[in-house]
């Protein structure tokens, strides 16, 4: 390894670090600016006191851990039924969960609106519940690709067909296999699944605004068009969150091989 | 894969089980899509017309489509230039090893960092009253708008923002590629006499070409169906299609219902294309890194 090339190595890592450090210290340094000439933490604390800001961001948990319950209950019966039965079948659904990737989410939140407006055969634009409901449905496509890509790896590294059969002969149903034998053995996916739909619902803009839903992404786009300092708190917030659940991630993950290690 | 073959004779009830599923991806997922893209080719009454998607060549959209596309390709080529650059850096050895666990963990959170929060941290940094645009105003006397032609409502201003989840999704996506190229391969290109340069030139860098220009077209994709970030930053400043598309969609600007599905349908294609071929050149590229 030539002196140049670790010198060039070192420029572009430090380049690149600089490129992605500079943001974050800009933003968090921001958010500290609220009162004039000292740093404070008042434009967190206006922002946490904002009952509107309060309002939301329960909406927007409460929107996660829904999305994340219809997620489970759709994915895994299905890439544990595919596994075990249909093998064949497999490409097929890893294709549809990857279309959300190619079809933007503007798209097909468009499509939701024109399909399922008042005078539809599925007219579930007319209340809020429908409304609510069918954001529910948009945030599960939009995390159909992690959430199904995370357990069918999950399943992989277990013997679906032994377990089952096992199960069987014990006198198992169906449900009492995938809640008690397949889930928990899938656990640690489930987990990573969930927590990177909990991270992109919690802040997702589009669906919401377009819906009309008041969640935390169009209320941060809307306070900051008015507020000179709330929505930087907020975005350190946002990161903040995000930046918790890959945390969270890595330690089941983590947690996870140590158990396999030991067993 | 092994694919076994289709068990026919098997109780033809076992597609029930995928009965959930299908149903779900049909209602939320496949008819709402394919309720966009049978829109753009009807006209007012529902009769088939090509009309609407002549008539994407009027007015601001063949513009926004433009300018869309130059945002996208931009911020794909430069994205791919640097992650590859930093995950070349960490791969082959030129800094410490260690620092490649938490750079893959940084890129995961990064590349989901996107969106409105993205927005406010570029405008806090590079903003009119941003960190770097007070410190160079304070200590060089630089003003970035005048002297640099900096601005972060632009062209540039976007494309810089939107760096922030492609290179981290470039380096997540190359640094496998780079690390299934054999440490044989160089050895054997060096007892034949071929320096760094030509090692480089004609079995690495032809070798990783499908997986760079895949990964390429899937940052393109990735730009071109952002809205939040855009939103956030430009307002509607910058005339970009999700923008223009959104704006559709609460107030049909445009006139005419059907020109807005022809608009989405338009989008649809883009990435459509850009990720075939992102995942054709996959494909080439697992021949030779497996």
């Amino acid at each position: 390894m030539s002196l140049w090339t670790r010198i060039t190595g070192w420029m572009v890592l430090l380049f690149g670090l600089g490129y992605f450090l500079l943001p974050l210290l800009g933003l968090f340094e921001f958010s500290l600016k609220a009162r004039r000439g000292v740093y404070s933490l008042d434009a967190y604390a206006k922002v946490i006191g904002d009952p509107e800001f309060q309002a939301t961001f329960a909406y927007s948990v409460m929107m996660a851990l829904v999305t994340i319950i219809i997620g489970v209950l759709i994915v895994v019966p299905t890439a544990f039924w595919v596994r075990l039965k249909m093998p064949w079948a497999r490409p097929y659904v890893e294709f549809i969960t990857l279309l959300p990737l190619v079809i933007p989410a503007i798209v097909i939140v468009f499509g939701y609106i024109r399909l399922y407006n008042t005078s539809s055969f599925l007219p579930l634009t007319g209340t809020i519940l429908g409304t609510n409901i069918l954001l529910a449905m948009g945030y599960t496509v939009l995390a159909l690709p992690y959430m199904y890509r995370a357990v069918d790896t999950g399943l992989r590294t277990i013997d679906v067909g032994t377990l089952t059969e096992a199960a069987q002969s014990l006198g198992a149903g169906w449900f009492t296999i995938l809640g008690k034998i397949i889930l928990p053995n899938v656990l640690v996916a489930v987990l990573s699944g969930a927590f990177l739909t909990f991270a992109i619902v919690i802040g997702e803009f589009t669906l919401a605004a377009l819906l009309d839903r008041p969640a935390f992404g169009p209320y941060l786009q809307r306070i900051g068009a008015n507020k000179p300092y709330e929505p930087f708190a907020l975005s350190v917030i946002a990161f903040g969150i995000t930046w918790a659940c890959m945390g969270l991630i890595q330690l089941v993950t983590r947690f996870s091989k140590h158990t396999k290690a030991a067993s | 894969m092994s694919n076994a073959p289709p068990a026919r004779r098997r109780l033809p009830l076992t597609w029930v089980g995928l009965l959930p599923f299908i149903i779900f991806v049909t209602l939320f997922l496949i008819l709402p899509t394919a309720h966009i893209v049978i829109g753009a080719f009807q006209d007012r009454t529902g009769a088939f017309t090509l009309q609407n998607l002549r008539d994407l060549n009027t007015g601001t959209i063949p513009s926004s489509y433009w300018i869309s596309v130059k945002i996208s390709a931009a911020s794909a080529a430069l994205g791919c230039l640097v992650g590859f650059g930093m995950a070349a850096a960490v791969i082959f050895g030129a800094v410490p090893r260690w620092i490649k666990a938490p750079l893959m963990t940084f890129s995961g959170v990064a590349s989901n960092f996107a969106g409105v929060p993205l927005a406010f941290a570029f405008l806090a940094t590079f903003g009119p009253v941003g960190l770097v645009t007070l410190f160079l105003r304070n200590n060089f006397g630089i003003v970035l708008s005048r002297d640099l032609g900096f601005n972060i409502l632009s062209f540039w201003g976007l494309t810089v923002t939107y760096l922030f989840f492609q290179i981290p999704l470039m380096i997540l996506i190359i640094t496998p590629a780079l690390e299934g190229l054999k440490r044989e391969w160089r050895e054997a290109a060096m007892v034949l006499g071929a320096t760094g340069a030509q090692y480089w030139r004609m079995i690495a860098l032809p070798i990783l070409f499908p997986s760079i220009l895949g990964t390429f077209a899937l940052l393109f994709a990735n730009a071109f169906g952002a809205v939040a970030t855009a939103m956030a930053l430009t307002g509607s400043a910058l005339n970009i299609v999700p923008i223009q598309l959104f704006a559709q969609i609460r107030g049909d600007v445009l006139g005419n219902p059907n020109l807005g599905y022809a608009m989405a349908f338009g989008m649809i294609m883009v990435t459509a294309v850009a990720n075939v071929l992102y995942i054709w050149l996959r494909i080439r590229a697992e021949r030779w890194l497996k």
